[in-house]
């Protein structure tokens, strides 16, 4: 089973800036007990584009789809064989991240 | 009723959530298992009164519902051939791995109050899952429409699908935070059976007090090493022990010191206080208790005496101070401070209530056990005020009808 694992900032209260040492040790286990699929730190918001070619023409339009306080940060595809397992990794990221996290199954 | 009508009413109490469960666990799927008891359960309605009541009434449910549930499959998978592998790989499955107890129907129940559902979901799926009630009883038990009970908890199942929440006993480290869940749950649907909230509901719920004490004992047989079980338990058979002597004729509520103690249930507190001496037992050997155990002692100190003078108040405030080493809520605070009442006076224990008027102003208990300790202290137009203010946050018709007679009593 997949699950997609969002990390979660907050531009009013955003977590502390020296996590990489922690999350690169955590995702070393990861991919040591075979759940890492991929992962990935996002760029800011700002550098974000919305294409709407829905319509006659496509229309692009500057910042995120949805502008709200809390945002995507970074993303991990994991594997786990239940969501117990997936919930257990993702209070441990939630710490190592100093960040909320969403878990979400693939379809 | 008849015979029969009687074993098929027995055997829906008795045999619901072994039914669910075993076909949860055969066919890794709640819609699949719920929808072949009900079938199971119909085709008792229709069957026994004419073939009679097969010798072993679960073993003949769960054939038949293993049936029906073949047979729904095998329909639906005429429309959705890609359902049916699922369905067909997912029930070849080896079991589970084991966790530290195994029975389907503790799997059942850990899976129907997961963490990762909310908390409205659990109780509905439990009630539906493992109680076997109706939509429309757990419907009306919650005062919400059919409709939106019905969503509720095919969303929850749709959840348990679609982000895979296993059907499995946690493993021993998770065990204790899991259970204590479950019984979250459990003493949940107690207690809005007891105090029943609404404007237009009767004050106490018999029907969800009984399920709830049904539960727990399932859960009880299912993990009789647990002392936080064995003592949700004796807490709410004390409780439920006194629930005749704790609603008047007239429909108001009778507070711990007026009620008739000649009407309790004794055959109820004799069970609850076993359970009790059992748990301490095993604390004078080293457990230490959770909160339901000592919540569950504090009721076997009231209920050991004929008279509530000779109450062991200062066993009460010890208990109490346990409690607040495990659980520094501003109500157990409070709840102390009704013991400490007793046993120092009234003054005291309002000092020891208006420390905690930030965090309990919107609590109608607060406001009335102000009120009961000011009328005490002879201050009654403060007494009244307070009064005013229970009774405008309260929920449950009896207390209303009893406040409102605590307050035109007043000078």
């Amino acid at each position: 089973m997949r699950y997609l694992v969002s990390v979660i900032d907050d531009k009013s209260n955003p977590g502390s800036t020296d996590r990489q040492p922690a999350i690169s040790a955590f995702n070393e286990r990861l991919i040591a007990e075979g759940h890492w699929v991929f992962a990935g730190g996002l760029a800011d918001t700002d550098a974000a584009t919305v294409i709407d070619n829905r319509g006659e023409q496509a229309m692009f339009s500057d910042g995120p789809f949805v502008e709200s306080k809390e945002y995507l940060a970074g993303i991990w595809v994991w594997e786990a064989p239940d969501l117990d397992v997936a919930l257990e990794l993702a209070t441990e990221a939630s710490k190592v991240c100093d960040r909320k996290i969403e878990v979400r199954p693939f379809q | 009723m008849n015979d029969v009508e009687q074993a098929i009413t027995r055997a829906h109490r008795e045999e619901w959530a072994w039914v669910v469960a075993t076909l949860t666990r055969r066919f890794g799927d709640l819609d699949i298992a719920e929808d072949a008891a009900a079938d199971a359960f119909a085709a008792a309605l229709e069957r026994w009164p004419a073939d009679g009541v097969p010798p072993n009434p679960g073993a003949w449910l769960t054939t038949t519902a293993n049936r029906k549930a073949i047979d729904r499959i095998r329909r639906e998978s005429k429309r959705d051939d890609k359902y049916k592998e699922a369905q067909m790989v997912y029930g070849d499955h080896p079991p589970e791995p084991l966790g530290a107890i195994d029975d389907d129907r503790l799997r059942l129940m850990f899976t129907c109050c997961h963490p990762a559902l909310a908390m409205e979901s659990r109780v509905a799926l439990t009630l539906r899952m493992v109680g076997g009630l109706s939509m429309p009883e757990i419907a009306r038990a919650f005062l919400v429409q059919e409709t939106t009970m019905g969503q509720r908890i095919t969303r929850a199942k749709a959840k348990i699908k679609a982000a895979r929440i296993p059907y499995r006993v946690p493993s021993t480290g998770d065990l204790p935070a899991r259970v204590s869940g479950v019984l979250a749950v459990l003493y949940l649907v107690f207690n809005e059976g007891y105090l029943a909230s609404g404007p237009d509901t009767d004050p106490v719920r018999d029907d969800l007090t009984t399920e709830a004490i049904r539960l727990t004992r399932l859960l009880r047989a299912l993990m009789p090493e647990d002392g936080e079980v064995a003592g949700l338990l004796a807490l709410m058979l004390l409780t439920e022990a006194r629930h005749t002597a704790r609603v008047s004729a007239s429909g108001e509520l009778v507070p711990l010191d007026e009620q008739d103690r000649g009407a309790w249930d004794a055959t109820l507190i004799a069970e609850g206080h076993r359970l009790v001496r059992e748990r301490l037992a095993a604390a004078a050997a080293g457990a230490a208790p959770g909160r339901y155990q000592i919540l569950a002692a504090i009721s076997a100190v009231h209920t050991s005496v004929r008279d509530i003078r000779d109450t062991d108040w200062s066993q009460v405030v010890a208990l109490y101070d346990q409690l607040s080493r495990l659980d520094a809520s501003p109500i157990v605070a409070m709840n102390r401070a009704i013991a400490v009442a007793e046993l120092d006076g009234p003054d005291v224990a309002l000092a020891a209530i208006d420390r905690l008027e930030d965090k309990l102003a919107d609590y109608h208990a607060y406001h009335a056990t102000r009120a009961d300790l000011l009328r005490r202290l002879g201050r009654s137009s403060e007494s009244r005020a307070a009064y005013d203010k229970a009774i405008g946050l309260v929920g449950n018709t009896a207390e209303t009808a009893y406040l409102n007679r605590r307050r035109d009593q007043l000078q």
